[in-house]
């Protein structure tokens, strides 16, 4: 069970996104932005960060990697992808998911320990997890405001592919409290808060996180 | 303007020249002319005005700052002492760990954002030069009132700045400290430590050593910014009016400076340097006359070949530019292709400008003249040194000779209102308004941060080996005593390690004060480098470099003096730390250390308008037992709970205590006015299960540190005596205060 971790330049949380990879069981494959090949990996991970310093607009720049082509072209074909933070702005911007992170509503980069709810258990990467169970991560950063046009997201909750929500007060101004989304084919899974920083209480505000890795793993051995 | 060359400056000797614009003095100027044997060209004076400056030659520091060195205690721990980026100890398993604190004060008050950002960025390239990975920043902040208009302009730039560059290299910020007091108000402290970690074979030093080997430039293009940003905004007292020293800021760009980070390691884990500086203050004149003094002292450098950003740029001002993201490696040639590739495969910009000679002379050219041709050391190593004239300022004897008078707290109303006071008050109250915009979690290792005691952060995954940081200062009582001043700072920071069962190391220090030509502000420095080096010398822990930041001061009035110490500890297995506060009921809260009548720079007396009185004296033998009764216990998992008393005394360490996990206290307190406000040094509360007393006071007794109950946890008040505080008010009163200042 091989998951590939995309390094561009200015990702951040590449060798925790491994690290949570490598503690649920996989092997962590390293990608850099610039490979021709996925290394033979069964799934992608896009970690955060800042690719490309964020310039133009988050992910901006990335979605035009050599590699992103490669994932592009494998999660059209079923390949489960997993991008979090920078990584779901990345997906954002090649169209792999729709909508859009923008700016935090009160315009200050957010790092906090986030409650948030899972709503639908049955994409590739939340399948460990109860509908409706609550999880404590982190969240952490400047545009995780997520936005898209109305008929957009009529679209994303009548086919309940909203994946988790933000409890309790609107951390950052999305619509609908809206934390993860996925596509219709529920393999390629966008997420703002961390859940590679919530593998183990003594570095992060739980180990509740693990269960986006263990969940992939389990939908590869099926 | 036309190119000054060697061969005209010693054919033009009596040209004028604008030494003083570049902030030299007369006889600075005349000591050049004697060293070089003629006028130095328009290039070699701007180099010796950025090197000579305050900020990089410590001119007026240097003959104080020896003291470090002629008091150093023995210790095995050192392993690269003072003088190079940054100093470097063991902490075992094979692994050194390297840290620093700079200021960078009078860049962020006149641009917040980018002043604060590029202290960020500076202190993470000289982390990054020893070899190390930068694993962790922090940042102590000292502003003017919180309520003034000017605090709202800087504050949210610099934290912002702080956030912004530090997120974006991906280093988890895991603490620092935010105080306010009016005589900051023209001069912010934004200082800045960076620590890293590697392994003992890979430190790198700035040297140029072999001749034949390259000068290699790899990073950012050269611009125009920053320019004389070490000598015109570091080194000068702020006028009233005057230009806008605006371009002499530097400007960040965190994208570069990560990338270069992670090209640099690298590079260094294929040993493809011999030597290796960052580009910061005083820019590549810094960086040359640096590596070629620290090596045999020959050196090329033809400076047309340096990439610019702005290609009208002359010779002066790319010596002096200060752009940001610059690093400058000494490579063997039979290396450098795969240097290139390295920097190829990270797209950073590379090139060759010159290379390692025989002889001690750096030698600069532009397009084949020489525009440059000096001794590297008496640029970068002998400079000018001062022994300014210091004198007790009168106002020591003045407030020494008074007495605090504060308001008495009799009824449990008082309590009530005394407590809440002290909760909501800007230097006390909850800094989670800062700390939410920093990223604590990246790289995953971050065991403790804001409002821990200390940062500490896991250094092997494997063997859970962790280090711990604390940076402190009281400037109150270095304000009323600044010899007792340091030796306090010191050992509230060794404190703060060691409540969490870290072993105290080595020490790190930044010293923010007001002009060295004021004799009252140089007899502040004098005495308080005296104090922290005897009191480094009595608790064993050596100094392993640090910063000074002069001329903090708007006209005549300078801020107090403000010796931020850092304490650097290991702790063998982070799992084991003792947290700070306690999650739950039924647990023994108590005491360690005496309570004294210590008013004087107490909060409480901040808040009352005093300013008067005597520090405490700092007792260094019972602080080191204290320490060592820390770590004992720590080592039997006697504390569920250890907190260090310091600003805000008992009442604010309680308020944090009770607040952390939201689990209450009922504490029984004798002279409560007292028992509750005083700022006594060396006590800390600790928690422990109620069948371990007899091995706490087993502790106490072997350490001769006294030892009072104060009560039990749990519940949803904080109880004291008869007055009750429900944890959710003194949560609004802790936590509402910077949300309703800043917004």
């Amino acid at each position: 069970m091989r998951i590939g971790v995309i390094t561009f330049p200015g990702t951040l949380d590449d060798r925790d996104a491994a690290r949570a990879v490598n503690v649920s069981g996989a092997e962590a494959v390293a990608l850099w932005h610039a490979d021709a090949d996925l290394k033979k990996v069964d799934a992608v991970i896009l970690p955060g960060g800042f690719s490309y310093g964020d310039y133009l607009r988050c992910g901006a720049i990335s979605r035009f990697a050599p590699v992103m082509k490669l994932v592009i072209d494998a999660a059209g074909k079923g390949m489960p992808v997993l991008g979090i933070c920078n990584g779901f702005q990345v997906l954002c911007e090649s169209h792999l998911l729709p909508g859009a992170l923008t700016r935090n509503s009160d315009l200050h980069f957010l790092c906090r320990d986030q409650e948030i709810e899972i709503t639908n258990n049955a994409t590739a990467w939340t399948t460990s997890f109860a509908k409706g169970e609550r999880i404590t991560i982190p969240l952490k950063n400047g545009e995780g405001s997520f936005q898209c046009d109305d008929q957009t997201l009529a679209t994303l909750e009548s086919e309940g592919r909203v994946i988790a929500r933000y409890v309790g007060v609107n951390p950052n101004g999305s619509r609908n409290l809206i934390a993860g989304i996925t596509n219709e084919r529920g393999n390629v899974v966008g997420l703002m808060p961390h859940p590679e920083h919530a593998i183990d209480p003594l570095t992060g505000p739980s180990a509740q996180g693990l269960g986006f890795f263990t969940s992939i793993l389990k939908a590869m051995v099926k | 303007m036309s190119l000054d060359t060697v061969a005209i400056a010693q054919s033009t000797p009596e040209n004028k020249q604008p030494f003083a614009e570049l902030g030299l003095k007369p006889d600075e100027y005349a000591r050049i002319k004697e060293i070089l044997g003629r006028r130095p060209t328009s290039s070699e004076l701007a180099m010796y005005s950025v090197m000579w400056s305050e900020h990089c030659s410590y001119k007026s520091s240097k003959v104080h700052l020896k003291q470090f060195g002629d008091k150093a205690p023995k210790s095995e721990a050192l392993l690269v002492g003072i003088g190079e980026n940054a100093g470097v100890v063991d902490v075992g398993q094979g692994y050194a760990v390297t840290f620093k604190i700079e200021s960078h004060n009078h860049p962020s008050f006149v641009e917040p954002y980018q002043g604060a950002a590029t202290g960020i960025g500076g202190i993470v390239r000289d982390i990054l030069t020893m070899g190390a990975r930068p694993i962790a920043v922090m940042d102590p902040l000292r502003f003017g009132p919180a309520d003034a208009p000017d605090t709202r302009r800087v504050l949210p730039g610099i934290v912002a700045g702080v956030g912004g560059y530090g997120n974006c290299l991906g280093l988890p910020n895991i603490g620092g400290e935010i105080v306010f007091d009016e005589t900051y108000a023209g001069n912010p402290l934004v200082n800045a430590l960076c620590v890293g970690v590697m392994k003992h074979s890979d430190i790198k030093l700035a040297k140029a050593a072999g001749a034949g080997n390259l000068v290699v430039l790899f990073g950012a293009k050269t611009g125009g910014d920053g320019i004389g940003g070490v000598s015109v905004l570091a080194s000068e007292t702020f006028g009233t009016g005057g230009s806008t020293k605006r371009p002499s800021v530097q400007v960040g760009d965190p994208f570069v400076e990560k990338i270069l980070i992670e090209c640099s390691l690298e590079i260094f884990a294929e040993d493809l340097v011999v030597g290796i500086q960052d580009l910061g203050g005083a820019g590549l004149s810094c960086a040359t006359s640096e590596l070629a003094s620290g090596g045999s002292g020959g050196m090329k450098v033809a400076l047309d070949k340096v990439p610019l950003r702005d290609p009208s740029l002359s010779p002066e001002e790319i010596l002096m530019s200060e752009s940001q993201e610059r690093m400058c490696a000494i490579v063997e040639p039979h290396k450098l292709q795969r240097f290139l590739e390295i920097c190829k495969k990270w797209d950073v910009t590379v090139t060759a400008i010159g290379e390692v000679t025989d002889g001690e002379h750096l030698e600069i050219t532009w397009n084949g003249e020489v525009i440059v041709n000096v001794p590297p050391r008496t640029v970068a190593h002998e400079g000018p040194v001062y022994n300014r004239p210091l004198a007790q300022p009168a106002y020591i004897d003045v407030v020494n000779g008074q007495k605090v008078t504060l308001p008495i707290l009799n009824s449990a109303s008082d309590i009530k209102a005394a407590v809440l006071k002290l909760a909501g008050t800007p230097n006390l109250a909850d800094k989670s308004w800062v700390t939410s915009q920093y990223d604590k979690y990246v790289q995953g290792n971050t065991i403790q941060s804001q409002p821990d005691d200390s940062g500490m952060v896991r250094i092997d995954e494997s063997t859970h080996l962790g280090i711990a940081i604390s940076t402190d200062a009281n400037a109150n009582w270095s304000y009323l005593n600044p010899y007792q001043g340091a030796k306090l700072a010191l050992a509230e920071a060794a404190r703060n390690i060691a409540t969490a069962g870290a072993r105290p190391l080595a020490v790190t220090n930044c010293l923010n004060f007001g002009s060295p030509e004021d004799p009252g502000v140089m007899w502040q420095f004098a005495e308080t480098v005296r104090g922290l080096a005897d009191g480094c010398l009595e608790m064993g822990l050596p100094v392993t470099g640090g910063n000074v930041s002069f001329y903090n001061q708007t006209g005549a009035a300078a801020i107090l003096p403000t010796p931020v110490i850092g304490v650097l500890g290991v702790i063998q297995d982070v799992r084991t730390r003792t947290p700070m506060s306690f999650n739950v009921a039924g647990l023994d809260l108590y005491l360690l250390g005496d309570t004294y009548e210590d008013f004087a720079g107490s909060e409480w007396a901040f808040l009352n308008g005093e300013r008067v009185g005597q520090s405490p004296t700092a007792d260094l033998a019972r602080e080191m037992r204290l320490i060592e009764l820390l770590l004992e216990g720590h080592a039997v998992g006697l504390f569920k709970a250890a907190h260090d008393l310091s600003q805000g005394g008992l009442s604010a360490g309680l308020t944090e205590m009770v607040l952390r996990y939201f689990v209450g206290a009922t504490i029984t307190l004798g002279n409560v006015g007292i028992e509750l406000l005083s700022e006594s040094p060396g006590r800390v509360v600790v928690a422990i299960d109620s069948n371990t007393a007899l091995t706490l006071t087993g502790l106490a007794e072997k350490y001769s540190i006294t030892l009072s109950k104060l009560g039990t946890t749990g519940g949803d008040s904080l109880i004291i005596n008869e007055c009750v505080i429900p944890l959710s008010e003194l949560r609004t009163a802790h936590t509402s205060t910077f949300p309703t200042l800043f917004g």
